[in-house]
């Protein structure tokens, strides 16, 4: 198991992030991490991959373990060969690499099991094997999230970490996303899912969490997050005003805080 | 004719050790973002190895041997002096760059002693007929280590692993960490192929002529080849340095008969007149990409 105790995440020194941060993500299921927009969840990614660093940030309270053990401080390469992988928001191929290129590169820490994983990520992604050899960089977006995904998959992980994957996919694409997701978690691996989008997200996940200002402020199996009325008001969309993405909630506030 | 011809292969022989020398400078661009000048003192120090090796064992074991130690250098030099240098301003890294070069000079230097050392290589200034034209061995020994160290450096950094790890961290360090590339060390390793590169070129740069302890300023002639090539293409240097060979090779022939209002010795300086015209037509080099600069 995966679990988060207590963070506490400042940058540069001096900006509080998170604020005691607890999470668990048991083996096997998919975890949904909910949030508005600099609710913290990249930054709580960031943490478990090991690149707080590379953003002048620091864990400087509270524990991430591995099966008890901590892991917090190792380096993003020791984190990934242990079996945590992550897809970085806004997928980040490298688009002047051909698609098989990106996913070799994935393969970095395995390089043993590279020919097993290949066909197994063509197998879960058909449509890069059709592109195999084209430039990354001129794949749709849905086909970006998948190659993204693909790469991470190429490290053969025990947890995949996926940060907004359904950002800026037009409806349908964001449908085959999600069941991408849960066939990746049907062959194995665990996953924990950050989204805005909190329906596509409470519909494949076994457990959610909701993340205010860096702090935890909902717990619950994801089928009572999906009843809850808060959620379904603010995050849902499905409040008295209509349509409403969990976006417009960043804008709902800034709103409230014009007025007052 | 027959001049034209014989120009043509000098500019291509010598140009081949530019290419060489511009390769190395990229390699090290394209993974820390900066231009290294302790690369003519890495030069050098690969040539005096070479001179003082080249006797014991031989010229052809003597460069891969010099190539190797002036790695482990590279790779020392990037891990004690640049890495603690992350996040500062570019241009401080330049100049502690600059600062190596010398350091590194001044120890060379007394190796070197007063005189021109002989690197030890086969060809001094022999020539071989190349249909009916008397060519010079070392120009072609020049083209064929351009060849193979360029042949190799594709398949490397096309099919192997760490190659495309390296390529990798130079596009996105971020998105590397996460694939599990250790992105620090694929910067050390680029420092140290940078190094061993250009002490396989520092062995040619000598070979005829020997080296002496102004030998070091013809690393420089990489620059312009650079700035043309494109600073982040492998593919662009060496024919940026092709080209600066070629260019300075039809001036060095002709400028005294056909331009002598020039002076003497302008082919010094034609690289320059070259690089100012590519950048005129071509503000990021024949080959570079627009966006050098990335956040
Ligand atoms: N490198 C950084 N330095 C300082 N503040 C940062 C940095 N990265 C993110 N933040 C701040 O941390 C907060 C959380 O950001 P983030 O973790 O990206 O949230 P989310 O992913 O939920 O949108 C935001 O207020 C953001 O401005
Ligand atoms: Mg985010």
């Amino acid at each position: 198991m995966l679990a988060v105790s207590n963070l506490e995440v400042v940058y540069d020194d001096v900006v509080l992030v998170l604020r005691g941060v607890s999470l668990e993500v048991p083996d096997g299921k998919i975890v949904g991490l909910l949030g508005a927009n600099g609710a913290g969840k990249t930054t709580l990614l960031r943490a478990l991959s090991g690149l707080l660093d590379i953003h002048h940030g620091a864990v400087t309270r509270g524990q991430i373990t591995l099966d008890g053990e901590r892991i917090d401080h190792l380096d993003p390469q020791q984190v990934v060969a242990r079996g945590i992988s992550q897809v970085l928001e806004g997928r980040r191929v490298f688009g002047e690499f051909s698609v098989e290129e990106n996913l070799r590169v994935g393969a970095h820490t395995r390089p043993k099991d590279r020919a097993a994983n290949l066909e197994r990520v063509y197998d879960l992604f058909p449509r890069l094997l059709e592109r195999r050899t084209q430039a990354a960089g001129y794949l749709s977006g849905g086909e970006q999230q998948m190659l993204a995904m693909g790469r991470a998959m190429m490290s053969s992980p025990r947890y995949l970490l996926l940060d907004e994957p359904s950002l800026g996919l037009a409806p349908q694409l964001v449908g085959s996303i999600r069941d991408l997701i849960s066939q990746i978690n049907e062959q194995g691996t665990t996953v924990l899912l950050v989204e805005q989008n909190a329906s596509m997200a409470l519909s494949i996940s076994d457990h959610g969490y909701v993340l205010e200002t860096g702090r935890v402020v909902m717990d619950k199996p994801a089928q009572e997050l999906l009843d809850d009325s808060d959620i379904q008001e603010f995050y849902l969309g499905l409040g008295a005003e209509g349509e409403r993405s969990f976006r417009d909630v960043k804008h709902y506030k800034r709103r409230k805080r014009w007025l007052s | 004719m027959r001049d034209v011809l014989l120009t043509v292969v000098r500019g291509l022989g010598f140009g081949s050790v530019y290419a060489l020398l511009a390769v190395s400078f990229v390699i090290i661009y394209k993974s820390s973002k900066v231009v290294s000048f302790a690369q003519p003192a890495l030069m050098l120090a690969g040539a005096v190895l070479v001179s003082y090796l080249a006797g014991p064992v031989g010229f052809y074991l003597a460069v891969p041997l010099a190539a190797i130690a002036i790695a482990m250098l590279g790779w020392g030099l990037e891990r004690t002096t640049i890495r603690p240098m992350i996040g500062r301003p570019v241009f401080v890294v330049a100049i502690i760059t600059l600062g190596l070069d010398i350091a590194i000079r001044v120890v060379v230097n007394v190796f070197i002693g007063p005189d021109v050392r002989n690197v030890g290589d086969p060809w001094g200034l022999s020539t071989v007929d190349v249909l009916g034209l008397p060519v010079q061995e070392r120009y072609i020994a020049m083209a064929v280590v351009l060849l193979v160290v360029g042949a190799g450096l594709f398949a490397f950094f096309r099919y192997s692993r760490y190659g495309l790890a390296m390529r990798a961290s130079s596009l996105d360090q971020e998105t590397a960490l996460v694939q599990g590339v250790p992105v620090g060390s694929m910067t050390a390793l680029a420092w140290a192929m940078a190094a061993g590169i250009a002490a396989v070129a520092g062995a040619f740069v000598g070979a005829g002529g020997g080296v002496d302890q102004s030998t070091w300023v013809i690393a420089l002639k990489a620059l312009p080849a650079i700035i043309i090539g494109g600073l982040d293409s492998i593919g662009g240097a060496v024919v940026g340095g092709l080209l600066v060979g070629l260019v300075e090779s039809f001036f060095a022939t002709y400028q005294g008969e056909y331009l002598p209002f020039l002076g003497q010795n302008f082919s010094l300086v034609s690289p320059y007149v070259l690089l100012l015209v590519v950048l005129l037509v071509r503000p990021y080099g024949l080959f570079g990409t627009r966006e050098v600069e990335r956040v």
